[in-house]
Formats: C-alpha cells, structure tokens, sequence
C-alpha cells in the first residue's frame, strides 16, 4: 500500500513503515526505551532524508512516551522537580540544537555528524550496558560475588553551587547538574530524534546518583516534553516534520509498546539488558560500517 | 489591403525558400496532481507533423521527433565524499544555479545518430548536453566531474535519463512518446519541448506545459507547514500524545 509523504516528498510502503515502527514499539514496550535511536537510522536506510528522518522520530517518541509517563505517575514514580529542571535544561539544548544544525547543514557535515555521534554513543553506552548485563548474570547464576550497591552522585555534581532539595530522588545537589544534563540531551534530541532515555537513565543513576524508583518515570517524563519541544523547534526552524510519517510510526509503535511490555513482564531483565545491548551495538557497528565503506553514492545534491 | 496584397505575394515565396513543417503537439496531462497514493505517473506526449501542402515528402531520410521534458530549475549544491582518515565525508562542493530537477528526453533514434554535438548543445539534447552552470568557477576537470556526479546521482534515483526510441512515428506525420514521471519529482511547472530533426537540422520546435502540483491532503500539509509552522508543530505533537495515550487506554481497560 503506497502512501505519498508531503513533507518528505516521497511515496513509501505504508505497511513497511506501519512494521518499522511496530517493531521499534515493541522494543520500547520490552527495554523501556523511546526506541528514536532505532528509527532515525532505520528511516535513513529506508530512504527518508535524514532531516525529516531525525524530526519526524522525535515526534514519534512523544507518543511511545506518554502512556509510560501516565503509568509512573499514578505510582509516583516521577520526581516532578528533577523532571522539571531536566526539561527547562532540555528545552535550552533543543534550541541549542537547532542553531548546531543549521551551522552543520551549511557545512554540508550534518550527516556525518550524526553518524558518528550515533557510533560514539550507541556503542559506548551499548559496551557499558553488555557489561553490566554479563555481570549481573554472573552474580545471578553464583559465579561472582555481586558488588557492594553504592549510590552517590559523582564528586564533580556535589561542588556545585545553589544546592536544593530533591525529596522523591532522595538528593541534596545543584539543580545545575540535572539542567546542564538535560541541555546535552535536548540537543541530541533535535541532532539525532532521540528521546534519549537510553543516555539520561545510566546519567541520572551513576552521575546524579538518583532514587532508582523514580529513574524511569522522571526519564520519561524528560523525554515526553523534551521531543515535543524538538517537534516544535523542528517544525519552526526545518520544517521537516512530516505528520503523515510520524502518524505511520505512531500507529505501529504505540501498538507494538503495548505488546512489548507484556513481552518484558515475563522475561528477567538482566536478559532483557543483554538483548538491548546486542541491539544497540549492532545498530552502531552498521552506522560505523556506513561511515567506513565506500558508500554508494559519492556525490548528493541539497537545495542551496 | 496593401499590406495584405504584399503578403499575399510574398508568401508563395517564403514557403518555396522553406517549406517548413510545422509541429502540434499535445500531452495527456496538463497537470498532475499529487495526492496520496501517488507513486509517479506516466505522461503521453503526442501530436501531429503538418507539412506544407499536407505532403510527408518523399524519398528523404524520415524525419525524427525528440521530446525533452524538463523540470522546474533549481538552485542546488552538490558536494562530493572523499574519505578522510578512514571515513567518507563531504569533501568538495560545486554550486549550480539553475539545475533542472527533471529532465528527460525521449527520441525516436539515439540523440548522437540525430543530431551533432553542437546542435546538441544549443537545444539541450541529452544528458551530456545539459548546461548545468556552476555558480562558482572551477577548473573544467572538476566541473565536468561534478557534471557527471550530479548526471548519475539523478540518473539512478529516475530523475534524469534518456530514452531512445521511445518516440513512436505513425506514417511520417503522427508521433507519441511515453515518459514516465517518478514519484519523488519535485512541484512545479514541467515544459515539454517538441524538436522536428532532420539531416540533423530543427525544423521546427513546439512547447507545451504540465503543472505538476500537491493536491488535497498532501498539499494542504505541506502550506500548513510552510506558512503556519507553529500550529502544525502544535498538531503534531497533539496527535503523537492523543495516539500514545490512546494506546496506554486501550490496552489498561482490556
């Protein structure tokens, strides 16, 4: 069933479009994530321009976030001032963002960046969460002895100034720390179409050294508001968000979510983690392959 | 009455210097609208070769028909990738300043058997015979690189080709040609031009226009987010939280 994009100004298989994004639904529903890191490159592959590619997968994000934002909420498993700092910290990022993109675009380097962030990120927190799972198997299955739980946040977020009181993340630190995190992300979010969750969980429990109860929740709630801020700052600055695409993705996604998180609630984590993990490194190693192969087409052509 | 007396006269005259055909020409479509199941489209171009007298003249090489259609021009940049330090990034960059977004010629012969390079060249048949014109002034060699980066890249993607012998001639006086128009064309107006060649002469030339253009839904889309971005950015959100919320419903109820 073809469908004419009007932004994209192409005709793409719906159904194909419908299943890309039921499957990265389904991954989100299991692993808890936005899944934005899988659609974007998987949309490049596609053929869909890596602009809309990044905004239109930013829209798609807000959606596969909110029934998760609503679930956290109703057991308070949402530290609502943290949430609040990490998304007036996105909102700055995002338009950070836009200026970064704009500068990359008339450089000509904006795929290219995008690409090697995506290497250097996918495969860094990838690595670290392989590790993380391998480890936790081992302890469950007795070969090693697990490592004593410690939860402090790192030394550089404790010399802050204007320390304040975060009561449901259980922290007495600098709301500068969250916002200079949550800017990071919000400018990945417009550069990438990424929620981010899977930066912002591994920050706010090893940087922020956050209450792990209300990680997940306050991570989602970042990432609801933070891509309907880069939708925004999207649809001002390149126009290129493509509702018809997002409409697509979001049918299949917010389906497959659901599917997924039937999926997660039998399988034990640590396995669920591993699983993640392989998927994000596969995901790099093809980005990186990308970048290092002679690619098919030396020369592209962009409106000037 | 003199001047028309004076023509009257004359005319006999210039037909004996040049009995010049004359070209009608027409297309199945003067616009092509894109709605939503719109995966390209197919454009007949047809018409009729009138000869002075109603004579197709005889024992003479037949004359051949070749079609251009062109696209809207574009102001464009294309850069090339080179590999550095290991990976492919954008390199050098040429800029055109008027590049045809599409462009295809349809012949009833090859082009090279029709006409020379040099008519070629001045009418603008054929894909070597483009005049791209870089903004920016640079060597030839790396124009004609970036000429044929450009050429391919287009080529492959359905944008720009050739089709010999796609112009079908019926008894020396009735064409049609076929061209086909791939789904991510770009808006605008397409002229289609008509060239009459023989022993590598134009004989004559005719011109005619496809709008192609968004319709309905598509275009109604594609103006909100041009000139009411922030509404439309509003829309779009609104339909991702309305969606996922939606969902998290449905399946809390089941």
């Amino acid at each position: 069933m073809n469908l004419y994009l009007p932004i994209a100004n192409l005709s793409v298989n719906a159904l194909v479009i419908v299943a890309l994004g039921g499957a990265v639904g389904l991954l989100s529903g299991m692993f808890g994530v936005g899944g934005g890191f899988l659609t974007t490159p998987l949309l490049i592959v596609y053929g869909i321009p890596p602009t809309v590619a990044a905004a239109s997968s930013a829209t798609q994000v807000t959606g596969a976030s909110v029934s998760g934002v609503f679930a956290h909420l109703r057991r308070g498993g949402v530290d609502l001032k943290m949430g609040g700092v990490l998304v007036a910290g996105g909102a700055l990022g995002s338009l950070f963002g836009a200026w970064v993109f704009r500068l990359l675009q008339a450089t000509g380097q904006t795929d290219t960046v995008i690409a090697v962030t995506y290497v250097v990120l996918l495969g860094s927190i990838g690595g670290l969460m392989l590790r993380e799972s391998l480890q936790t198997i081992g302890v469950s299955k007795g070969r090693l002895a697990p490592r004593p739980a410690k939860r402090r946040h790192h030394p550089l977020v404790a010399s802050l100034p204007l320390r304040t009181r975060f009561y449901a993340s259980g922290l007495y630190i600098s709301p500068l720390a969250p916002l200079l995190l949550g800017f990071g992300v919000g400018t990945l979010t417009i550069l990438l179409g990424i929620g981010g969750g899977f930066i912002l969980v591994p920050a706010m429990v090893y940087l922020l050294g956050m209450a792990t109860a209300v990680v997940v929740g306050t991570s989602l709630f970042q990432t609801l508001f933070v891509t309907a801020i880069a939708t925004l700052v999207h649809a001002l600055t390149t126009e290129a968000v493509d509702i018809v695409l997002a409409g697509l993705l979001l049918i299949g996604s917010v389906t497959g979510a659901q599917l997924g998180a039937r999926f997660a609630s039998r399988a034990k984590p640590e396995y669920l983690r591993l699983a993640l993990a392989i998927i994000v490194l596969l995901v790099a190693s093809r980005i990186f392959l990308g970048l290092v192969w002679r690619p098919e087409a030396i020369f592209s052509v962009e409106p000037a | 009455m003199r001047r028309a007396a004076l023509l009257a006269v004359a005319a006999p005259v210039v037909m004996a210097q040049a009995p010049a055909p004359t070209l009608v020409p027409d297309v199945s479509q003067r616009e092509i609208e894109i709605v939503y199941s719109f995966t390209g489209a197919e454009l007949l171009l047809f018409g009729a070769i009138l000869y002075p007298g109603g004579r197709v003249p005889q024992g003479r090489v037949p004359a051949d028909i070749v079609v251009v259609v062109k696209g809207p021009t574009q102001s464009i940049r294309v850069r090339e990738k080179q590999r550095v330090a290991g990976i492919w990034v954008n390199a050098e960059d040429l800029r055109y300043r008027s590049a045809p977004s599409f462009y295809a010629v349809a012949s009833s012969r090859p082009i090279t058997e029709i006409v020379d390079a040099r008519t070629r060249a001045i009418y603008e048949l054929g894909l070597d015979s483009l005049q791209l014109s870089p903004a920016s002034s640079a060597a030839p060699e790396v124009e004609n690189r970036f000429a044929e980066g450009l050429v391919e890249l287009r080529r492959r993607t359905g944008l720009y080709y050739e089709a010999p012998g796609a112009v079908e001639i019926t008894g020396g006086v009735l064409y049609r040609a076929r061209v086909q128009i791939p789904a991510r064309v770009p808006v605008g107006r397409f002229t289609a031009e008509t060239f009459l060649i023989r022993d590598g002469r134009v004989l004559a030339a005719a011109v005619r226009e496809i709008d192609i253009r968004k319709s309905g839904f598509e275009r109604f889309v594609a103006r909100a987010a041009e000139r009411a971005s922030l509404a439309y950015g509003l829309v779009a959100v609104a339909l991702s939280v309305g969606l996922g919320w939606f969902a998290g419903w449905v399946s809390a109820r089941r």
